[in-house]
C-alpha cells in the first residue's frame, strides 16, 4: 500500500480520536469531580445521536447547529439524574454505584430500542461525501469539521473551569469536598452541574460523531468501554489527558483497521490500555493520589 | 474426625437457619421430580448463577477487589474444556484439570499487574473488563476455535445420561450445578472463617491498615482472584458442555459479566447467602416479567429488560446492602461471619 | 540498655519541602521514648518511614540489629512493630473482636489461638464488653484503645503510637497511660509515642525528642528537655504562654 493511505487513514484516526476525545473528557470531568464512574457514558451518548437523527428528520438542522441545543439537553438529563438519584449515592461502596447505573444504562438501551428498533441509523448531510485535499492527503470533511467542533467545545470547557467562578468552585469540591462543604459551598448542586456538564460533552461528542459513524441502541456498552479505555490512557480525571488518550486510541483503532482487521480494531484499544498500565503506572497512581 | 468437621460447619448458624436451609436443600433436590422442562431450565440458570455469584463474592464480597470481567473466566473455561473434546476428544472432566489453570492464571495475570502497582477500585474494575473485551475480540480471530463462526459440541444424545462425557438430560446437569452450589457454599464459608478470610475483609475494610497490620496484602489478593477465577472456570466447563455451542461474542461479551455480578450485589455483597438468593430473586424476576408480558400479549423487543432495570434500580435505591442482610434481620437470623 | 531501635541521620523531602532533616536517634529496648513537636515539624513522617509506608531518601533505621528502611509496612510489622494512625483507621465493618483477631493472626495460625490471644488484649484495653459490636460503631476513645489493641495483638516488640491521647478526656488519658505504663512494666515492651498533651508525655516517657523543622533541637530526660530555653521558645512557650 502507498504510504499516502496509511497517511489519510492516521489523519482521519486522529480527527475521529478528537470526538472520542470530548466523550472522554466528559467521563473524566465527572469521575474527576464527583467521584463517580458514569458506566451509562456511552448509552447517554448514544441517546444524544438519537436525538440529532430525531432532530435531523424532522426540521433538517445540520448536526453541527444541533450540537448546542442537543449539549443542553444532555446537560438538563445530566443534572436530574445526579440531582435525583446520584447524589444519594457518592458516599456508597463503587460496587453500588456500579449497580445504580448499570441499571439506568440498561432501561436506556431498552427505552431506544423500543422506540427506535434494532436497525442502524444515520444522517446524510449535504457534506456527507465531500472531503479536503491537501497535497497527497485526503481527508473527509465530515471529520474535519466534527474534529473542529470537538476542539471548541473543550476550549470552552477549559475556560469555563478555568475563568468562571461556578468553573472554579467545581475545581475546589473536586479537591476537597470536606473544604468545599466547609466553606458553605453547595456541593450536591455542583455535582449536578458538573454532571450536567460531562453530560453535555458526551451530547456535543455524540452529535458531532453521527457524522462519522452509524448508531444502534446497542452501541451504548462499547461507548462506554471506549471512554474508560481513554480515561485511563490519559489519566483519569485530567482534562488534557482525556484528549490526547482520545487522539491515541483514534489512531491506534484507524491504524489497526488498516493493517489488520477492522473488527480487531478495539483489541488492540485494550493493548494499549493494558500497556499503559504496565508501564505507566505511576502516572496512573499520581491521579489516584490527587 | 467427620463429626468434628460437621459441627464446625454448622457452628454458628442459628438453629431456624440450618432448618430454613435444610428445607431450601430438600426442595431443591426433590424439584426435578415435580418441574417441567420449563421450569427445570430456570432453575438450572438460577443454580449456574448462584454459583458463579459465590465465586464473584469471593474477590469482591471478601477481598474487596471489583471484577467487571468474571466473564473471561467463564469463556476460558468453556473454550478449553470445548476445544479440548472437540480436537482431541478429552472427556470434560480431564479438560477441567486443564481450564482450570488455565483461568487461574489469567487470574493471575490480572492481579499481578494491577496488585504489583497497587492498582485498586475503579482502575482494576476497568482493567478487568479491558482484559475479558482483549479475549473476546482475540477469540473472535482465533481459527482453532472456530473464531466468530463459533465452536459446536456434538449435540447431546438424552438416551441416557454420560457423566463422563457430559452428554446428557438436563437433569443431569441440574444435579452437578445443584452439587456444586452447595459445595461452594460450604468452602466459602469455611474460607470466610480461616486466616485467610480474616486477612481478606481486612483488606477490604482498609488496605492500608492491614498492611500495617503485617498482612501482606499482593499475597492475599492474588489468591482471592485465583481462587475465584479457577472456580469461576467450571461453570464455563458446564456452560459449554450444557449448551453445545460457543461464540465470543456472547460468552465473554461484558453483558455476561454484568449477568454475572447482578445477583451478589442484589443478594448482599459480601454475605455467604446472598449470591445464592440474589440468583432466585434476579432469575426468578426475568421469567415473571417474560410471562407477565406474554400474558398481557406485550411482545416488544427490549420490555422486559426496561422493567428489569427498574426493578434493579428500585432494589438499589431501597436496599443499599442488598436483599439479605434486610431480610436476614425480618426473619430473626443473625449469623455471625456472614 | 541496648538500643532496639537506631535511627541513623535519616531525612526526607517532599517535591523540595524537608520533612524529615538528618534526625539520629536511638530507643533503648524496654524504654518509653516520646517523640514532640509542633504540628508540622515531620513526627508522622517519620513514623511512616519507620512503619514503612515510605523509604527514608538518605540514613538507615535498624530495629533488633536488622537494617530495615525500605522494606515493606507488612514485612516490618511482621519484624515487630506495631503502630497505630493518627487519623484511627480500625476495620470499621467488623466486630471489635474481629479487627483484633485480624492482629492476632499474624503470628498464629488458628483462629481460635488468636481469638483466645485477642480476648486477653481486649480484657487488657477495656473493650471486651464491647468485643461483638461493629468498630464503626464505637465513640472515638473506644476507636483509639481498638487501634492500640490490634497494634498488640500482632506481639509487637516495639509499639508506634500516634497521638493516640489527642481528644481524649483527661480521665480517658490517664486510663490509656496506665495501661501503657502496666505493658510496659510487665511485658518489657518498648515504645515510642508521637504526643501533643504533655500530661501524658510528662508521665510515660523516659525519654523525650523535640522536633522542629524536622529537626531535631532537643533530646533528654522529660525534665531537662521541658527546661530547654531552645524548646521553650519554639514549642512549649508557643503553647503555654
Amino acid at each position: 500500500m502507498p504510504a499516502e493511505v496509511y497517511l489519510n487513514v492516521a489523519v482521519g484516526g486522529v480527527l475521529t480520536g478528537l470526538v472520542y476525545g470530548l466523550m472522554a473528557l466528559g467521563l473524566s470531568v465527572i469521575f474527576g469531580v464527583v467521584r463517580v464512574v458514569n458506566f451509562a457514558h456511552g448509552e447517554m451518548m448514544t441517546i444524544a445521536m438519537y436525538i440529532a437523527i430525531v432532530l435531523f428528520a424532522t426540521f433538517r438542522i445540520d448536526p453541527l447547529i444541533m450540537l448546542l441545543p442537543i449539549a443542553a439537553l444532555l446537560f438538563g438529563l445530566g443534572y436530574v439524574m445526579q440531582a435525583g438519584l446520584i447524589n444519594r449515592f457518592i458516599t456508597r461502596p463503587e460496587h453500588s454505584q456500579f449497580l445504580l447505573l448499570v441499571a439506568v444504562a440498561i432501561i436506556m438501551i431498552n427505552v431506544l430500542l423500543i422506540i427506535f428498533g434494532p436497525d442502524a441509523q444515520n444522517v446524510q448531510t449535504a457534506y456527507s461525501y465531500d472531503s479536503f485535499q491537501i497535497g497527497p492527503l485526503i481527508v473527509d470533511a465530515a471529520k474535519v469539521y466534527a474534529a473542529a467542533a470537538a476542539l471548541v467545545v473543550t476550549a470552552a470547557l477549559f475556560a469555563f473551569f478555568r475563568y468562571t467562578h461556578i468553573g472554579t468552585a467545581i475545581r475546589a469540591c473536586a479537591d476537597n469536598y470536606t473544604g468545599a462543604l466547609v466553606v458553605g459551598l453547595d456541593v450536591k448542586r455542583l455535582y449536578a452541574l458538573t454532571f450536567g456538564l460531562g453530560s453535555a460533552c458526551v451530547g456535543a461528542a455524540g452529535t458531532m460523531l453521527l457524522l462519522i459513524f452509524d448508531v444502534t441502541p446497542a452501541a451504548g456498552p462499547a461507548y462506554t468501554l471506549l471512554a474508560f479505555v481513554i480515561v485511563i490512557t490519559g489519566g483519569l480525571g485530567s482534562m488534557p489527558g482525556a484528549l490526547l488518550g482520545g487522539i491515541l486510541i483514534g489512531l491506534t483503532e484507524a491504524m489497526a483497521g488498516l493493517m489488520f482487521s477492522p473488527s480487531a480494531k478495539s483489541m488492540f484499544a485494550f493493548g494499549i490500555l493494558v500497556l499503559v498500565l504496565l508501564f505507566r503506572p505511576q502516572g496512573i497512581m499520581g491521579k489516584r493520589a490527587a | 474426625m467427620m463429626g468434628g468437621f460437621l459441627s464446625r460447619l454448622v457452628d454458628g448458624i442459628p438453629a431456624r437457619g440450618l432448618i430454613l436451609l435444610g428445607v431450601l436443600l430438600v426442595a431443591l433436590i426433590a424439584a426435578p421430580l415435580f418441574a417441567g422442562s420449563y421450569l427445570l431450565t430456570v432453575l438450572i440458570l438460577i443454580l449456574y448463577f448462584a454459583y458463579i455469584g459465590q465465586a464473584w463474592n469471593i474477590m469482591m464480597g471478601f477481598a474487596g477487589q471489583l471484577s467487571l470481567g468474571h466473564a473471561l473466566y467463564v469463556g476460558l473455561g468453556a473454550y478449553t474444556a470445548a476445544a479440548l473434546y472437540v480436537h482431541f476428544g478429552i472427556g470434560p472432566w480431564i479438560g477441567l484439570l486443564v481450564a482450570v489453570p488455565i483461568a487461574a492464571l489469567a487470574g493471575a495475570f490480572i492481579g499481578f499487574l494491577a496488585f504489583r502497582f497497587r492498582v485498586g477500585g475503579v482502575y482494576f474494575a476497568i482493567l478487568t473488563i479491558a482484559v475479558a473485551e482483549f479475549a473476546r475480540v482475540g477469540f473472535d480471530h482465533l481459527t482453532w476455535t472456530k473464531g466468530s463462526a463459533g465452536l459446536f459440541l456434538p449435540v447431546a444424545q438424552y438416551t441416557h445420561n454420560d457423566l463422563w462425557n457430559l452428554r446428557g438430560h438436563p437433569v443431569m446437569f441440574y444435579y452437578i450445578l445443584l452439587t456444586a452450589t452447595v459445595l461452594a457454599l460450604i468452602g466459602c464459608r469455611a474460607l470466610l472463617q480461616s486466616r485467610m478470610g480474616y486477612f481478606w475483609q481486612a483488606i477490604r475494610e482498609d488496605e492500608e491498615a492491614a498492611r500495617s497490620a503485617g498482612i501482606d496484602t499482593f499475597y492475599y489478593k492474588m489468591v482471592a482472584v485465583v481462587i475465584s477465577a479457577g472456580m469461576t472456570s467450571f461453570a464455563g466447563v458446564i456452560y459449554a458442555f450444557f449448551y453445545n455451542n460457543l461464540f465470543p461474542e456472547q460468552v465473554f461479551h461484558i453483558s455476561r459479566s454484568i449477568e454475572i455480578i447482578l445477583g451478589p450485589i442484589v443478594g448482599g455483597v459480601g454475605t455467604l447467602f446472598g449470591p445464592i438468593l440474589g440468583a432466585f430473586i434476579l432469575t426468578g424476576l426475568a421469567e415473571t416479567l417474560s410471562a407477565t408480558l406474554e400474558g398481557l400479549g406485550i411482545d416488544l423487543p427490549g420490555a422486559k429488560q426496561v422493567f428489569y432495570g427498574i426493578c434493579l434500580l428500585l432494589v438499589i435505591v431501597a436496599l443499599p446492602d442488598g436483599v439479605w442482610p434486610w431480610l436476614r434481620k425480618r426473619i430473626g437470623l443473625t449469623e455471625r461471619g456472614s | 540498655m541496648s538500643a532496639l531501635l537506631s535511627v541513623d541521620t535519616i531525612s526526607k523531602r517532599f517535591r523540595g519541602l524537608v520533612a524529615v532533616d538528618r534526625l539520629t536517634f536511638e530507643v533503648p529496648e524496654g524504654g518509653i521514648f516520646a517523640v514532640i513537636g509542633p504540628n508540622g515539624a515531620g513526627k508522622t513522617t517519620l513514623f511512616n518511614m519507620i512503619a514503612g509506608v515510605f523509604p527514608p531518601d538518605n540514613g538507615t533505621i535498624t530495629f533488633a540489629g536488622e537494617r530495615i528502611d525500605g522494606l515493606t509496612p507488612d514485612k516490618i510489622c511482621r519484624r515487630g512493630i506495631g503502630r497505630t494512625f493518627q487519623i484511627v483507621r480500625p476495620f470499621p465493618a467488623l466486630s471489635v473482636e474481629d479487627n483484633v483477631i485480624v492482629g492476632a493472626l499474624l503470628h498464629r495460625h488458628q483462629v481460635e489461638a488468636a481469638r483466645a490471644h485477642a480476648h486477653e488484649v481486649l480484657r487488657r484495653l477495656d473493650l471486651y464488653d464491647k468485643r461483638d459490636q461493629r468498630a464503626s460503631s464505637l465513640t472515638l476513645p473506644d476507636r483509639k484503645r481498638l487501634e492500640v489493641a490490634r497494634a498488640l495483638a500482632t506481639d509487637p516488640k516495639l509499639l508506634l503510637l500516634d497521638e493516640v491521647m489527642a481528644g481524649l478526656r483527661p480521665t480517658e488519658t490517664d486510663r490509656i497511660v496506665s495501661i501503657l505504663q502496666e505493658l510496659n512494666r510487665e511485658s518489657g515492651l518498648t515504645i515510642l509515642l508521637i504526643e501533643h498533651v504533655m500530661r501524658a508525655v510528662m508521665a510515660l516517657a523516659e525519654r523525650i525528642l523535640v522536633m522542629h523543622h524536622g529537626a531535631s533541637i532537643a533530646e533528654g530526660p522529660p525534665e531537662q528537655v521541658t527546661r530547654d530555653p531552645a524548646v521553650i521558645h519554639s514549642y512549649l512557650g508557643a503553647e503555654a504562654v
